[in-house]
């Protein structure tokens, strides 16, 4: 089997891993202003609070396999959007020490500090995501080196800024659902109000994000054409998002979730094949950086084969004994 | 100042802050982390849960320290690509792997099995949650072992080729350039280069130093103030042996660390010595090097000391850096004082380890007001001698981001040049200048480094502000257990499920 391809896809499990995970408590976070009083807001930090660590870490190795497997794409993609990158660190930095520190101190300035940086760094650091992959959709400008040529406005055009809109309706609607779960008592009722608000959100974005990829990037039409599984992929994603409405009318919160998490799958499913072969499409002189001439040589991806097969089913394992020992709602106690 | 300088300089300077300041934090988790295990492996063997107490207040300093670490360390993955895209490119196919295994082996373990560590307590049986502390400690020692080996491979590379990239098959130009890069031939040649291990083995010892003195420092000022001294006493006794042992087995490192580097890059050695002249070589214990008249001003040594460390023989030559072409010598200010610094702060902490071990044996340590004192003190130290162990050893990498390694004969002999010069094989190394982004400026990276400045200041500031709150709280003691405490803050809330009484006194 072809190694590029098998990292591509890798990467791509990596990806949805982290969107998936992540996702929901940076969701958590953007929806972070519609808890009401103290305690809401704390069931808020306290439902991710052992979670979100484990699920950055998806994050960190995603940037460490890009980093082996495809260097050229890594350099390019990270030089090129140098002031971008450097916003999303520092927003989860904020966000590590918001939900960490959030509860250290009990004063309510100390809280409602923390509690704005939670909001602020959830929301920027998937603004940013969103905006990367709108420029990744759309194709950046290269040089025969394969360096980004553009300037630091260019990334943040108005078709990466609909991705990023559309990025931020995603984690907030995964994010209220999750929280749904993670919570018992009156909020529940508000928060399920805010599914459908956020719903619809996301649908006028998804929507208007298809129809803009459509008319405006005719290369990702060629792409997804030609890309393996494209179809199937397209359907799945639209039954997703038509049954999250019927789960919650219907009461079934769990089903809306997992269709939420299946909806992100399919979505950097997507993202993933918008430009397939090509990693950074490239809109300059230069040629596009592709699965074949960004990559190690097959000897490193070999390499990292072997490694990914010793580790991977250990990851399994303790992610699922972590999420089982932490499986049970948060409740306030009087 | 910082606005004339070019993107490399800047660069640079941002790497050394962000790297610094990151590496305040992974030498207490380390060190942390065995203390930890120790103390909840105690607890289980003898029942006594005055152990399972100080490891509680302990895992609260490492969550602390793990979370910043986490945050600052996710800066470094991403600052090879956005600052030195050159480098990634030119070392991916080696160092991308090491750095992906960090990945998958270290940091899930690590930060899945915190959460149990953090949150488990009456959540999960004692056994398993002494098993998740394992795994912590585990999982952070194994995230120093790629990070390290590919630092090692960077000073000393085996293991690969430099072979031309392609494009479509073809060999890649651009503009008439072949592109080259490095690529792995013998995976395990590139992990047991010739410094990994010794410098694995003297990064480990630093970082148990480090947690070993932060156990001392705290526990320490609870002596003084006549705090928790039970709980104290138990900790610094612990701490005082793995302090005692790592400094000493720290000699032992460092000098087979310091023969290696003159082995492979004497250069780096000469610059750490000052020494400027090839010949019999002095070890300086204090000085200001001066590398306009290539002389240690205000120069205090022992004659043929460096002489002998090297090669065990007070009359040899050793290597100076007049062997070296002008742009192939490292700085030497720099290198000279941290090396130095770093020396001096070993020789102090060991001789301050092996006088306290020597009256607790005696049953007179805990009497010595002073000496408390200088433990609490003491973790600055120690903090800066890790520091500054890491500033000789990339800055007296400089030229080169990847080491060209100096050329050979057939016969093993290193080939000079007509002017006496030694020669690198200049196509197998990478120079610094030559690593960094071409798609960056220099506005970009300076407007980078200030927001950095300001965001770490006040991470820094928030650190020893939560830091010193735990310290103040002092360990939770089991006879309380029940009463509202509101200094420990945890939390308001438990899980449904739990009917364990000590999740609702013990916050």
């Amino acid at each position: 089997m072809d190694l590029n391809l098998v990292w591509f896809i890798l990467l791509g499990v990596l990806l949805a891993g982290y969107a998936v995970l992540d996702g929901f408590d940076l969701g958590v976070g953007i929806i972070h202003p519609i808890l009401r009083g103290e305690r809401e807001r704390n069931v808020g930090i306290k439902a991710i609070g052992p979670l979100w660590d484990g699920n950055e870490v998806w994050l960190v190795t995603f940037g460490g396999a890009l980093f082996a497997a495809f260097p050229e794409a890594y350099a390019t993609v990270l030089s090129g959007m140098y002031l971008p990158v450097y916003l999303l660190l520092f927003c989860l930095i904020l966000r590590a020490i918001s939900v960490d520190f959030r509860n250290k101190v009990e004063t309510s300035v100390w809280k409602r500090c923390f509690d704005v940086g939670f909001f602020v760094s959830s929301f920027g650091a998937t603004l940013v995501f969103g905006v990367a992959a709108g420029n990744l959709i759309a194709g950046i400008s290269l040089n025969e080196r394969g360096e980004y040529t553009g300037s630091t406005s260019d990334l943040f055009g108005g078709y990466p800024l609909a991705t990023g809109a559309l990025a931020l309706a995603t984690f907030a609607l995964h994010g209220v659902m999750f929280l749904y779960l993670k919570t018992t008592g009156g909020v529940r009722d508000r928060l399920a109000n805010w599914m459908w608000h956020f719903w619809g959100v996301y649908l006028v974005m998804y929507i208007l994000v298809s129809m803009l990829t459509l008319i405006e990037h005719p290369h990702v039409v060629t792409a997804i054409k030609q890309a393996p599984l494209a179809i199937p992929i397209v359907i799945l994603n639209v039954v997703c998002v038509a049954n999250m409405p019927r789960a919650i009318y219907l009461g079934k919160f769990g089903q809306a979730f997992i269709s939420s998490c299946l909806n992100i799958v399919c979505l950097v499913a997507l993202f993933g094949l918008s430009t397939f072969p090509n990693l950074v499409y490239s809109t300059g002189a230069g040629e596009s950086l592709s699965l074949v001439n960004a990559a190690s040589s097959q000897g490193t991806l070999w390499i990292m084969t072997i490694i990914a097969m010793l580790g991977i089913p250990f990851i399994l394992s303790y992610t699922v004994i972590i999420y089982w020992t932490f499986r049970h709602p948060i409740e306030l106690e009087d | 100042m910082l606005a004339e300088m070019d993107v490399v300089m800047l660069s640079r300077i941002q790497f050394a802050l962000t790297i610094m300041f990151h590496y305040l934090f992974p030498p207490i988790t380390i060190g942390l982390g065995i203390i930890i295990v120790y103390l909840e492996g105690k607890s289980l063997w003898k029942k006594d849960s005055t152990y399972m107490d100080a490891a509680r207040f302990w895992t609260g300093i490492f969550a602390i320290n793990f979370a910043i670490g986490v945050a600052t360390g996710i800066v470094m993955e991403f600052e090879f690509g956005t600052n030195w895209a050159a480098y990634s490119r030119f070392v991916g196919d080696v160092f991308g792997s090491a750095l992906a295994a960090e990945g998958i082996f270290a940091f899930f373990l690590e930060s899945g099995f915190l959460a149990i560590l953090v949150y488990g307590y009456g959540r999960v049986s004692p056994g398993f949650h002494f098993f998740s502390a394992c795994m912590v400690s585990i999982g952070s020692i194994f995230s120093s072992v790629w990070i390290t080996i590919a630092n090692s491979w960077q000073q000393t590379p085996t293991g690969h080729n430099i072979v031309q990239m392609t494009r479509d098959g073809e060999p890649w130009f651009v503009d008439g350039e072949p592109i080259m890069r490095a690529e792995i031939v013998d995976f395990w040649a590139m992990v047991f280069n010739p410094s990994a291990i010794h410098r694995l083995i003297h990064v480990w010892l630093g970082c148990f130093i480090v947690g070993a003195f932060l156990v001392l420092s705290i526990s320490a000022w609870y002596l003084l103030h006549g705090k928790h001294a039970d709980f104290a006493k138990k900790s610094f006794s612990g701490a005082l042996f793995l302090a005692l042992f790592s400094c000493l087995a720290m000699f032992v490192s460092g000098h087979f660390q310091a023969r290696m580097v003159y082995e492979h890059q004497p250069a780096k050695m000469a610059a750490f010595e000052g020494h400027f002249k090839t010949g019999v070589a002095d070890m300086s214990l204090f000085g200001i090097p001066n590398e306009e008249t290539e002389q240690i001003d205000f120069n205090v040594s022992v004659p043929g000391g460096l002489s002998f460390l090297i090669h065990e023989d007070f009359k040899e030559e050793v290597i100076g850096l007049d062997k070296f072409k002008p742009a192939d010598r490292p700085p030497v200010k720099i290198p000279f004082f941290a090396y130095h610094l770093m020396i001096g702060i070993g020789v102090g902490l060991t001789c301050l380890t092996v006088a306290s071990t020597f009256w607790l044996w005696r049953g007179t340590l805990y009497q010595k007001r002073w000496l408390m004192w200088v433990f609490v003190a003491g973790i600055i130290p120690a903090i800066v001698g890790n520091e500054t162990g890491w500033v000789a050893a990339e800055v007296g990498r400089q030229p080169w981001i990847v080491y060209a390694p100096l050329k050979v004969d057939e016969t093993g002999e290193r080939v000079v040049d007509a002017d006496g010069y030694f020669v690198y094989e200049e196509s197998l190394g990478l120079r610094t200048s030559d690593g960094v982004s071409k798609a960056i400026k220099a506005e970009q990276v300076l407007t980078s480094i200030i927001l950095f400045g300001v965001i770490y200041f006040l991470l820094g500031v928030l650190w020893l502000f939560l830091l010193n709150r735990k310290i103040q709280a002092g360990p939770p003691v089991s006879s309380d257990l029940g009463l509202h405490d509101p200094r420990r803050d945890e939390n308001d809330l438990k899980p449904v499920v739990t009917t364990d009484p000590h999740l609702t006194g013990d916050r």
